[in-house]
């Protein structure tokens, strides 16, 4: 009888772990990649709503009216923004996506009257030309920043911080710094381009308040000035940000994604989004600025039900990121061209990746064309097929907000309240400040 | 995050008016300190064997008068208590750690702001302003002192939480900035049996300094010893009885200005906060360089 | 000439009517009165005019700046002309932290000393200094010119890209990646330019070059090796 061979991989030093230390070994440099975190979180999938039944009645779905109207930059700004849905498009830059990304984002934006967002790098002509909305950012290296395009934004982000990577600046490696995206960065070609962590021009909340009133000054009182941060922490910094003069918060939880960090960011910085997020609007309510200041969250929203699950614990609205990506076709297995589905599973396993798993933007060698900027590549997303595509899926988030929203029988999305959750784990009932499902427990705040 | 100000009065006649002079300086800074504001203020000092202890109570009908009374009663001499607001400046001959033991035991809820022979201090939430109007900062007189405006950061916004902060008698310390380990600071202190009032980052840097002097440091070796072990982003401007001092971390991301002009030497966060000073166009207006001790005698 | 002053009105009011009277109206020159500290005078300008600030400022005077003279007869606080893309920043004093930080274009010139990350960031500005400048200037100066006729403190040219610094002093310490290189004719050249635009009287054979060294460009060059 042959004897039977049983392995045991170490729970510690699994072949994950094992793999790492090579590699470590081998290069002596940490690992950069593109998306976000990857390991398991408590999320918005560990709530579930209470719809009407018999003490409450839900509202008849299609038929019955459910406001999404968000407005956005009522605190200061004389030109407040209006959007027809609670879900925008987060601060992607021209540079990690390419120029035919950010067209596509733009036109299936403004199909469905909300917001996109520019990034690190400046503004594009394709962005502006198509997006009826655009977010502004203003990030601590200044890329591409000028009051021209300032004056032509709908709004303005002060970016602080981001939730992949609190605390960090961005990255852009060599391989996706063409001539293009060096000209807008006034950078050489090919470089690999760090950002820096801190804001060249103020330090700390007392300086920010300065800052934002030059903002405010050079764009005549116009334009909300959003606050975004990364979520490491959020009661604070969303006190100091109104503080400091926002018309609007961004709260990025861990979740959040990115072009290119070290790894050690993505997996080990920050909190993940249904604490930040809780943290916000107790620093909100705690100032009696709920209404008042708004509150954007992005992080891992992926689904209709996450939105409305945001949008009950006190959200104004959501950004996404890396949803939007594998709308246009991230991870796909196949990209189109005229018309035509084209595989690419080669083209991943020649990345060491396959469709599912690809975190490796930071190469600019996207499969699918959609985080690159290699000449040939980009081709592979068509801006109409993008567009296409992007809409039907914001178009689907919003429709299952509705539908929530109507089952718990609110005829203003904005009404939902986090009343309306009760919490499936342990984890999310503390975090989220949610009751236990069936119980009236909240860990530390009340008895079961 | 914070304002700060600095005043010493070189011209002797102007001492009388310190506190106007001051006021200005204060209330410019409230856009970077709205929570909270304090000050330090170095009068004539109380006669040799006293001692000043500036006391706080939240309760707005504290009867001080019994406090009184009972100090008499239990201790077997009287003090002198002179109210203002919520706030009370008493004197008495008796030994710092006897009247400490006696507050706390017969009134925990009190804080005790400090203990010296010239300083005072005053520090409550609400707007430089208001502050400044409740405890009538612009009758203030003395030869210098140091003042704060507070935007909290990371602890809450209560009287305690206030600048200044004091160890040691006569010397007081306020902040601009943030401290990156004020955690272990403090566990290290407390293991020195240094005990704390707050959880404010600024009170790990004050008790850390008035520790290295009481172990016979000079404070510039404490700053030193400070520079080696205080992490993050700081402006501290510290009081004695006879001077002040103001020095900057490394990185100096907190701005600071100073003008020093024949009757006067003006410390603030902005020059907004000096710009009412008396003839402060022939001041000599400079910004103080990182990690260098800077130090005006009176 | 237009006088506007800061006693009488507010900053905010001042800049609607730089941003929006002041070019219909063919003023060639105006003056402030009265900064006394305040932040953000004149930022985000857009009209060809002299501007003469009579006294100090506060931070990001000239902020964004595109076109305008500003002469500011007093020191500045933080970020003076950050963000500039055009026109001219003169201090007369001193300039605090970050001045011409993130500067695009334009020049920017301090008569004094400036204190600590002068041209941070800087994206194409010209900036000369006419007294010394502080620790950690130019870090991640990615193009434009500094010339600085006094000292330079620690960390000059930290992760510089390719900006050029022409420094007449001593050099406290290099940052990571900034290198002293020898001087061309063409350095000279615009040395002696840079100096008369500013109006400062030096031998452009007194200046050194600093200048990024690129190693820092790709840093993972070296990446897979085995050993």
């Amino acid at each position: 009888m042959s004897k039977k061979l049983v392995l045991e991989e170490s729970a510690g030093f699994n072949q994950k772990v094992i793999e790492y230390v090579h590699r470590a070994s081998a290069t002596g440099l940490y690992e950069i990649r593109g998306m976000g975190a990857k390991r398991q979180l408590p999320s918005f999938d560990d709530l579930v709503f209470l719809a009407g039944s018999a003490s409450r009645y839900p509202l008849e779905g299609y038929r019955e009216k459910c406001t999404t109207t968000t407005v956005l930059g009522t605190r200061f700004a004389k030109k407040p923004i209006e959007l027809a849905i609670p879900i925008t498009v987060a601060g992607m830059s021209f540079g990690a996506l390419s120029g035919r990304v950010k067209e596509a984002l733009g036109r299936a934006a403004t199909e469905m009257g909300t917001s996109t967002t520019t990034g690190d790098g400046g503004m594009t002509p394709e962005e502006r030309q198509s997006s009826k909305t655009l977010v502004y950012q203003c990030l601590p290296s200044r890329y591409g920043f000028n009051p021209d395009d300032l004056r032509k934004a709908d709004a303005i982000e002060l970016v602080i911080g981001q939730g992949a990577k609190p605390g960090g600046g961005g990255m852009l490696l060599g391989q996706k710094v063409t001539k293009r995206v060096a000209g807008m960065r006034t950078l050489p070609v090919g470089v690999d381009q760090r950002s820096a962590c801190r804001h060249p021009d103020w330090t700390g909340p007392d300086d920010l308040a300065i800052k934002v009133a030059e903002l405010r000054e050079i764009t005549d009182w116009e334009k909300p000035i959003y606050i975004k941060v990364g979520a490491t922490r959020t009661f604070n910094d969303v006190k100091l940000a109104v503080h400091a003069g926002a018309d609007v918060i961004v709260v990025d939880g861990m979740q959040g994604g990115t072009a290119a960090t070290q790894t050690v960011f993505i997996e080990h910085i920050g909190i993940p989004t249904l604490a930040a997020l809780r943290q916000a609007v107790d620093a909100l309510e705690d100032m009696n600025m709920r209404g008042k200041v708004q509150l954007i969250v992005s992080g891992g929203i992926r689904t209709g039900a996450d939105v409305a699950k945001a949008l009950a614990m006190g959200a104004d609205a959501v950004a996404i990121g890396q949803g939007v990506l594998l709308s246009l076709g991230c991870n796909s297995s196949s990209y189109v061209q005229n018309g035509q589905h084209i595989d690419a599973t080669a083209d991943y396993n020649a990345l060491g990746t396959a469709p599912g798993f690809c975190h490796h933007c930071q190469t600019g060698k996207c499969p699918v064309g959609v985080t690159t900027q290699d000449e040939i590549l980009e081709q592979r997303l068509e801006p109409l097929v993008g567009a296409k595509r992007l809409k039907n899926y914001l178009k689907t988030l919003n429709m299952e907000l509705t539908t929530v929203a109507r089952a718990c029988g609110k005829s203003n999305v904005h009404h939902l309240e986090k009343e309306d959750l009760v919490a499936l784990t342990l984890e999310a009932a503390a975090m989220a400040k949610i009751p236990l499902a069936g119980t009236n427990w909240i860990p530390g705040v009340s008895p079961f | 995050m914070c304002g700060i100000v600095g005043l010493l009065v070189k011209n002797q006649k102007m001492r009388a008016d310190i506190g106007k002079l001051m006021l200005p300086m204060l209330i410019g800074m409230t856009e970077r300190g709205p929570d909270s504001a304090g000050l330090a203020i170095f009068g004539a000092p109380v006669s040799n064997a006293d001692r000043k202890f500036s006391l706080y109570a939240a309760d707005e009908d504290f009867n001080w008068q019994k406090l009184g009374h009972d100090f008499t009663n239990h201790l077997g001499t009287p003090a002198r208590i002179e109210q203002k607001a919520n706030h009370a400046v008493l004197t008495t001959h008796l030994e710092p750690s006897t009247v400490r033991v006696w507050l706390k035991e017969h009134y925990p809820s009190l804080h005790l702001l400090s203990v010296g022979q010239l300083m005072d201090i005053y520090k409550d939430t609400g707007t430089p302003a208001e502050v400044a109007e409740r405890y009538s900062f612009q009758n203030l007189q003395g030869s210098h002192l140091v003042g704060h405006t507070r935007m909290a950061t990371e602890s809450a916004v209560t009287p305690a939480h206030a600048h200044p902060f004091t160890a040691g008698e006569d010397w007081c310390l306020v902040h601009n900035g943030s401290l990156s380990n004020p955690n272990s600071i403090r566990r290290m202190l407390q293991h020195q049996g240094i005990s704390f009032e707050t959880d404010n980052d600024t009170e790990a840097a004050c008790r850390f300094l008035e520790w290295r002097m009481r172990e016979g440091d000079d404070l510039r070796t404490a700053l030193n010893k400070g520079f080696d072990e205080l992490d993050g982003f700081f402006t501290l401007l510290m009081g004695t009885k006879d001077q002040l001092a103001l020095v900057r971390d490394p990185f100096a991301c907190k701005p600071a200005i100073v003008a020093e002009h024949d009757d006067y030497v003006a410390i603030a966060s902005e020059y907004r906060s000096l710009a009412h000073l008396p003839d402060v166009k022939n001041a000599n207006l400079y910004e103080p360089m990182p990690e260098e001790l800077y130090i005006w005698k009176v | 000439m237009e006088s506007l002053d800061l006693h009488k009105i507010t900053v905010r009011e001042l800049n609607q009517f730089l941003h929006k009277e002041l070019p219909g109206k063919g003023v060639k020159k105006l003056e402030i009165l009265n900064p006394d500290g305040v932040h953000s005078i004149a930022a985000g300008m857009d009209t060809e005019v002299d501007i003469d600030i009579q006294g100090h400022g506060g931070y990001y005077v000239g902020g964004m700046n595109k076109h305008a003279n500003i002469t500011v007869h007093g020191n500045v606080g933080w970020g003076v002309a950050e963000n500039m893309m055009s026109g001219t920043v003169r201090v007369k004093g001193f300039a605090s932290s970050a001045a011409g930080a993130s500067g695009h274009g334009g020049t920017l010139i301090i008569e004094g000393d400036t204190s600590l990350r002068c041209g941070i960031s800087m994206k194409g500005i010209d900036i000369v200094v006419g007294g010394s400048i502080g620790n950690f200037s130019g870090f991640m100066a990615q193009a434009g010119r500094m010339v600085i006729c006094g000292d330079a403190g620690d960390g000059l040219g930290d992760s510089m890209y390719e900006a050029v610094f022409y420094v007449r002093g001593n050099i406290k310490s290099l940052g990571a990646d900034a290198q002293i290189e020898p001087m061309t004719d063409a350095d000279y050249a615009a040395v002696q330019e840079l100096l008369n635009r500013a109006g400062f009287k030096h031998d452009p054979k007194e200046f050194k070059r600093v200048a990024g060294a690129k190693k820092l460009y790709n840093w993972n060059a070296d990446a897979n090796q085995e050993y």
